[in-house]
């Protein structure tokens, strides 16, 4: 990789395991329950966030010296509001399906955690290429983690992986169903996210012992 | 850097600035997308209606509407005459399709105000359809959609839509299995109107029992359930008065 030195690497694999955004520095959980009940909708969910947080990042790190530290956080919720709010409008006027999809989670990409923290802990303070780099590597250690829940939680709950009712038909009893398996409602509800969220930290936790607090 | 950022008269000017930039690029980008948004909408909207009367290209399982290209030639086709209700009398109104369900509702408030109903009239295959649109509220925000009644008010059809129910369980409202439930319902029992209740209760998954005027509920989405159920039973109710006429 010519452009990219170990250090630059470091920035994007970094969050995809043990600086994870989500299971290590515990940031965007609302966004992961709410969207997680199917597999689409988190994948279209990551790639939002990849590219808000990638173009909020760059855009917050150029202005870094420029931006009074008074009023930086509200500065920081305006570009990202901003960011969103203008892709929304282009999706809508050029490719409506998929603005459609993107809709319920406008809201929700603007007051991400994510976002805010990394403009806040890693924009301010570095180049914005190094922020670009971050915002990429954070979104994808955000969206593996969502669609691992995902995964589980569309073939617990509903039976299907990405729409494909893998499992077989629950109402005329085919694949599975024949032998008597039924779909756990439970995993579409929000604390089945989380729970399965907790079960992800504690798998992370119990092959990497340095993320475990000292008492 | 010389210059103090830290001082108030920077700040002030700078949120100023700020303020200004923005705003005028959120103006400048919504104001010269408006045209093709408006086109985006009316042609969803044509869209959904034929959905409601079987005009759509559906496979098995995915809800397919007939091509963008397509829209403004089969909607003039299927659609043969739109109308305005008021009470009883229905006027003809080749632009009924236009109508702000939301903005009349909101109008409808005043006593004086009668609210004007929009009903599209369509034929396919010498049957006739009559349909209504709804709207109403889901959990999180709005939801709508477009029922298709025969001469027998029996429904022929439905395509639901939402502004922001919970992908996976409010959200389907808009999916197959769903809206296919609601094909063949009764809204009338007997000779009383009902609506279409989303029930929940395991007694009859399939929706065979087509003359109870309920369909099976989803799961963990209740309150948009609910919420359809009562977009179904006020939105239907006001056009009831002018149904009846039709029964004659």
């Amino acid at each position: 990789m010519g452009i990219l030195t170990k250090k630059d690497l470091k920035l994007i694999t970094d969050p995809l395991a043990d600086n994870n955004p989500i299971t290590v520095q515990v940031l965007g959980i609302c966004s992961a329950l709410a969207v997680t009940a199917q597999l689409k909708a988190s994948i279209v969910m990551a790639i939002s966030v990849m590219f808000v947080l990638a173009a909020g990042n760059v855009v917050i790190s150029s202005m870094r010296n420029i931006i009074p530290p008074k009023i930086r956080i509200i500065v920081q919720l305006v570009i990202a509001a901003t960011l969103v709010i203008i892709v929304d409008q282009v999706l809508k006027a050029y490719s409506y399906n998929l603005s459609k999809q993107l809709s319920v989670f406008v809201g929700l990409i603007i007051t991400n955690c994510i976002i805010m923290g990394r403009f806040e802990a890693f924009a301010l303070a570095n180049t914005p290429w190094k922020s670009f780099l971050d915002g990429i590597g954070n979104a994808a250690g955000y969206g593996i983690i969502l669609v691992i829940v995902a995964f589980f939680r569309e073939l617990l709950g509903s039976g299907s992986v990405l729409g494909f009712k893998v499992l077989g038909n629950p109402i005329e009893k085919t694949g599975v169903y024949a032998y008597g398996y039924e779909n756990n409602g439970f995993m579409l509800l929000a604390p089945m996210a989380l729970i399965t969220l907790g079960v992800i930290i504690w798998v992370q936790r119990s092959r990497n012992s340095s993320l475990i607090e000292e008492n | 850097m010389s210059r103090n950022t830290e001082s108030n008269t920077y700040t002030v000017l700078f949120a100023v600035a700020m303020v200004i930039i923005v705003g005028s690029l959120l103006a400048f980008v919504a104001q010269s997308l408006k045209g093709k948004i408006a086109e985006n909408k009316r042609i969803e909207k044509q869209q959904n209606i034929l959905y409601a009367m079987g005009v759509n290209e559906n496979e098995k399982g995915s809800v397919n509407f007939i091509p963008k290209d397509k829209v403004d030639a089969d909607f003039s086709k299927y659609i043969v005459k739109q109308y305005v209700i008021k009470g009883t009398t229905a006027t003809e109104n080749d632009k009924a399709y236009l109508i702000d369900l939301k903005r009349e509702a909101a109008k409808a408030k005043k006593p004086s105000y009668t609210r004007k109903l929009p009903l599209f009239v369509g034929e396919k295959d010498n049957k006739t359809y009559y349909i209504i649109p709804v709207r109403g509220k889901g959990l999180w925000d709005a939801i709508w959609g477009y029922i298709a009644l025969n001469k027998d008010l029996i429904v022929q059809g439905v395509y639901f839509d939402d502004a922001g129910e919970t992908p996976g369980l409010g959200g389907n409202i808009k999916e197959r299995f769903f809206m296919d439930e609601f094909i063949g319902e009764h809204i009338f029992k007997g000779n009383t109107f009902e609506g279409i209740t989303v029930f929940k209760g395991n007694d009859d998954p399939k929706s065979l029992n087509k003359t109870d005027c309920r369909v099976d509920a989803m799961a963990g989405a209740t309150i948009t359930g609910n919420g359809v159920t009562a977009m179904i039973k006020k939105g239907l109710q006001m056009y009831v008065p002018y149904l009846e006429t039709l029964k004659q």
